[in-house]
């Protein structure tokens, strides 16, 4: 099967790739590209692990196809960070240990920060039903809350 | 080695504290590398054919077609895998379950494997294995497969354990018996007798990260295994014998975990890898999809228990008797006898009695999940209790502190405890503002308590420090939920440095010398017991180097706070020597400074919960909600508390999904149903509360700190607290977990019409 | 001298007998004259036999001392999740 080219942004940086017509999107980030902060806990959906930003909307990339970033931006956990100073979210994950295995833990910053860009002042509510579509198996996500509360409150003042 | 584990009381600077653990930074970067996030040069993708039966022979299997596909390098069967167990009859089911033989025992069950250059020639490979199966009758329900008219999975299986010796074959593989007293006495001598029979539906560990591996065996017989696994050292002893290898010759890399919660204790796919690398001549990456994962991969027992409780008008209970039944999946299991020695753990009993039954049934193999098997058990017997409670008149709560177990107490299980935790635990309940708060139309309150053994077991631990003075801790249990953090603040405080000054790292099999699994709540209690051995050996050899500096006898040198001191007024110009002034001069007095410690960590202590919850129910849909839980348990000494706390979150959240929601549904096909996050519905964010916890300090004296294990033990508790939440609320007993809509719904509709 | 009490299967195959009397100082020497004794116990001993001792359970320790007048329990060898 002849392959596709695709020309797209990632995490700022201009990306080119080749990938087949029926390659997942979260298959070309990991095994073509390395980039394997995105996880896949079911290929189907449901889990969020897999969970990146595209032209500003979550997404879950075991959704998309590789073909279908042509000309979009991504935002993967791997460009949360700049340089060495850890985005609010990060920080306060680590802070409220609100990972344990940290399998989920990717999914849930980036669905944080996208929860936190469309809604900056969220009740624990609204964070709850935010990040509904992200499965964490080890916390029973009272940490996880936590953080995304205290670290809003960082951004807010920042 | 003379290591003393008997706890000490002491001040703790370090232990206690919550630091932020050494791997965070890598996990909220994506950077940490779990199963499926390593790549091997050349690797192959490896596929693994299913069975679409329940139960069938399996009378052929034609791999020609495949074999001949362009991209395909390899293709297993069974006989690729031959029987080297050698009349170990466990061991013989491992390989079974890793590669069907002569039949296919659930759907799901592997058949066949294959190696190719990408994903999709191996998928186009699977579909042309012509499997030749003869269907048979099966069955998946604990209780039919008990019958005689039931189909029998394995006609050389008779039933051990009863007193007549069977004539035919069985599925029921074992009866267990546990117990003392009379307990038909005792029931005659009861004012108030409550009789109840409980189900509870198989449901899955759930861990999100799928099982991966990546396997590469050289043609000179050696072999690399990178896995997420509980224990990479028992993965490569059960690899290494299935394959007939030598265990020396594998070395296996655990990789950071996504969860495991006992489903990764036993190997699946990792031996179907190795072999199909030694075939290709390459290395190979299995990684299982998530319904692999649910139809191939651990789920817990289903189960049917009886339960008879009975007490005096003074709520002093007399006599307690339970049958438990427990399905094992194809395969014999001690589930139902874990279930019977739990069922009745916390309470103080003259006349007890409890009866196992392991029962074969056309489903995956069972697997261990946190705590197994004591949840059902503690189900059914607090849903037993609550109701007895009630009828004696008597708060739930006062009926199980006057009944608890105490020092002094024979157990249901047999021994005498020791000094114990589920008093405190249920006054810390009884005096907790939730146990007060006022509760609203169609809301009730449950509450109930859990208990689990905690186990120890063999631990290797090294600690080496640089010339720079900080430490490397290497660990052989795997980290699956903070461990490495804790273990860096015990040697920190067994050093008296800063936890800073440590870094824990846990090493491969060919780095250090044999562990056990991380099971049974042991990650922390065992190598925590390791790691202080091997500080107070390293303190040794610090105190000799420091001796040495000042040339002065090492019995004259203490170790205090992080420095050598050397003792005694005609020292008293000797300015202590810091561990790191020590270690910089180390290369002139004698070479690097370490810590080795090989031991047997046992003695963990068992462990009690109570927890308590309020539930809403919608009398009309029969939908439910949490509005509030707390857990109370004892962690003997919180080494990091935030972790400690995460784990009694994280296993009642479990729990509330085991309660509510979750279950194996099997078609009359005897197919999974639901193999997916969409129809087996575990917790999301906005099903749950925040999760209240209250951790209590009762210290083990079997650990120099005084730690228990705290893992397993939240898990207990939730679906009788829960069910009886619900019963409360309801105003109908809840007897078949989980407690979904439509069973609520049926319940109250079967109250009202009766 | 300490008595030793056996759970139930393990008690059918000292001839039905819930308690036993043996000679020995720590539990390797407890395994080894059980298995001398009883013959019928030596898969339970390869299958894993947990001794509780006053209460805590050993599972691997073999070179734990036996306590005169101490508690002896024999349970199956537990799993864990
Ligand atoms: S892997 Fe994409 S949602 Fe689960
Ligand atoms: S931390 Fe393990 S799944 Fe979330």
């Amino acid at each position: 099967m002849a392959g596709v080219a695709v020309s797209t942004t990632i995490n700022g940086d201009n990306v080119e790739y080749l990938c087949q017509p029926d390659e997942t999107l979260l298959d070309v980030l990991r095994d073509r590209l390395g980039l394997t902060g995105a996880k896949e806990g079911c290929g189907t959906g449901d889990c969020g692990a897999c969970s990146i930003i595209l032209d500003d909307r979550l997404v879950c990339s075991c959704l998309v196809l590789g073909a279908e970033a042509e000309g979009r931006r991504i935002e993967t956990v791997e460009g949360m960070a700049h340089g060495d100073t850890l985005h609010p979210l990060q920080q306060k994950f680590l802070e409220h240990a609100a990972l344990q295995c940290g399998i989920c833990t990717p999914g849930f910053l980036i669905a944080a920060k996208d929860l936190l860009a469309k809604n900056p002042d969220p009740t624990e509510e609204e964070i709850r039903f935010g990040l509904a579509g992200n499965l964490c198996r080890c916390t029973g996500y009272d940490k996880i809350v936590r953080a995304v509360q205290d670290a809003a409150n960082v951004m807010k003042g920042a | 080695m003379n290591f003393d584990p008997r706890f000490s009381g002491r001040n703790f600077t370090s232990v206690g504290t919550r630091p932020i653990r050494p791997d965070g930074v890598d996990k909220v970067t994506g950077r940490a590398r779990y199963g499926a996030d390593f790549n091997m040069a050349g690797q192959l993708v490896g596929r693994v054919l299913r069975s679409p039966h329940a139960h069938a022979t399996i009378r052929k299997i034609d791999t020609s077609k495949a074999e001949k596909l362009p991209g395909v390098k390899a293709v297993i069967t069974s006989t690729d895998l031959p029987d080297l167990t050698d009349g170990d009859s466990a061991m013989y089911d491992i390989l079974d379950n890793c590669m069907a033989r002569k039949k296919a025992l659930y759907d799901g069950h592997a058949v066949a494997a294959v190696a190719a250059v990408d994903a999709r020639t191996a998928r186009q490979a699977l579909k042309l294995i012509e499997v030749d199966y003869e269907v048979l009758p099966h069955v998946t329900d604990v209780d039919e497969a008990m019958k005689h008219s039931a189909p029998v999975l394995n006609d050389t299986i008779f039933t051990e354990g009863v007193e007549e010796k069977p004539t035919k074959p069985s599925n029921v593989t074992k009866r267990t018996q546990y117990g003392h007293g009379d307990v038909h006495e005792g029931f005659g001598q009861a004012d108030f007798i409550v009789e109840r029979s409980f189900k509870t539906e198989q449901t899955h560990q759930g861990y999100i990260e799928p099982h991966a591996c990546v396997a590469s065996v050289s043609s000179d017989g050696t072999a690399d295994l990178w896995v997420c696994t509980q224990g990479h050292f028992v993965y490569r002893q059960h690899c290494a014998q299935l394959l007939g290898m030598e265990a020396s010759k594998l070395r296996v890399t655990s990789s950071e975990i996504g969860g495991g919660f006992g489903g990764k204790t036993h190997v699946w796919a990792e031996p179907v890898a190795l072999a199909l690398s030694r075939k290709a001549g390459r290395p190979v990456k299995l990684v299982m999809a998530r319904d692999e994962v649910f139809r191939a991969s651990g789920p817990t027992s289903a189960t049917s228990i009886d339960v008879r409780i009975g007490a005096r008008k003074d709520g002093t209970i007399t006599a307690a008797e339970a049958t438990l039944r427990y399905s094992c999946g194809p395969y014999a299991g001690m589930w139902a006898e874990l279930g019977a020695m739990t069922a009745f753990a916390c309470y103080k009993l003259d006349n007890v009695k409890t009866v196992g039954y392991e029962v074969l049934v056309n489903r995956p193999k069972t697997a261990a999940y946190r705590a197994p098997s004591a949840p059902m058990a503690a189900f059914a017997v607090e849903s037993a209790v609550d109701e007895l409670a009630k009828e004696i008149g008597m708060d739930p709560v006062e009926f199980r502190i006057r009944n608890a177990a105490q020092e002094g107490t024979r157990s249901s299980y047999g021994p005498v405890y020791g000094p114990i935790g589920i008093g405190p635990t249920l006054e810390a309940a009884k005096n907790h503002p939730h146990m007060k708060a006022p509760l609203g139309k169609n809301q009730g309150r449950g509450m109930a308590c859990g208990f689990w053994f905690n186990f120890g077991g063999q631990t290797c631990t090294d600690l080496n420090i640089g010339m720079d003075g900080s430490v490397s801790l290497a660990v052989g249990t795997v980290d699956v939920g903070g461990s490495r953090a804790s273990l860096s603040l015990v040697a920190a405080e067994e050093l008296g440095i800063a936890y800073e000054q440590v870094k824990a790292v846990v090493a491969d099999t060919s780095s250090l010398g044999y562990n056990d699994m991380t099971d049974g709540s042991r990650g922390t209690f065992s190598s925590s017991m390791a790691t202080i051995s091997a500080a107070r050996n390293a303190i040794k050899i610090l105190r000799e180097r420091a001796a040495q500096m000042w040339d002065i006898p090492v019995d004259d040198v203490v170790w205090e706070k992080g420095h050598a001191i050397a003792k005694g007024e005609k020292y008293g110009n000797l300015a202590a020597l810091s561990l790191k002034e020590i270690a910089a001069a180390s290369g002139k007095t004698g070479g690097p400074i370490a810590g080795h410690s090989e031991l047997v960590a046992d003695g963990a202590g068992v462990s009690f919960a109570t927890h308590i919850c309020d539930i809403e129910v919608d009398p009309e849909t029969g939908a439910t909600r949490v509005l509030r839980y707390t857990v109370v348990q004892d962690a003997g000494k919180a080494v990091h508390p935030t972790y400690v706390e995460g784990q009694y979150q994280g296993g009642a959240a479990q729990g509330i999904g085991w309660a509510l929601n979750e279950e194996y549904i099997y078609g009359k096909d005897g197919r999974l149903q639901n193999p997916g996050f969409l129809d087996y519905r575990i917790p999301v964010c906005s099903d749950l509360p925040m999760i209240d916890t209250q951790i209590l300090e009762i210290p083990n004296p079997n650990h120099p700190y005084g730690v228990r294990g705290v893992g397993e033990t939240s898990i207990v508790p939730p679906l009788a607290a829960i069910a009886n939440a619900v019963s409360n609320a309801a105003g109908v007993r809840m007897t078949h977990i989980p407690m979904s809509p439509p069973r609520i719904l049926a319940a109250i509709e079967a109250e009202r019409g009766g | 001298m300490v008595e030793v009490t056996l759970w139930g299967s393990l008690g059918a195959v000292a001839g039905g007998k819930s308690k036993v009397e043996i000679e020995a100082k720590d539990i390797r020497e407890l395994f080894r004259k059980l298995a001398e004794q009883y013959p019928g116990f030596e898969p339970y001993i390869d299958r894993g036999i947990a001794v509780a001792i006053d209460g805590v359970i050993y599972r691997d320790t073999w070179s734990k001392e036996l306590p005169q007048g101490a508690e002896i329990f024999l349970l199956p060898r537990l799993a864990g999740g």
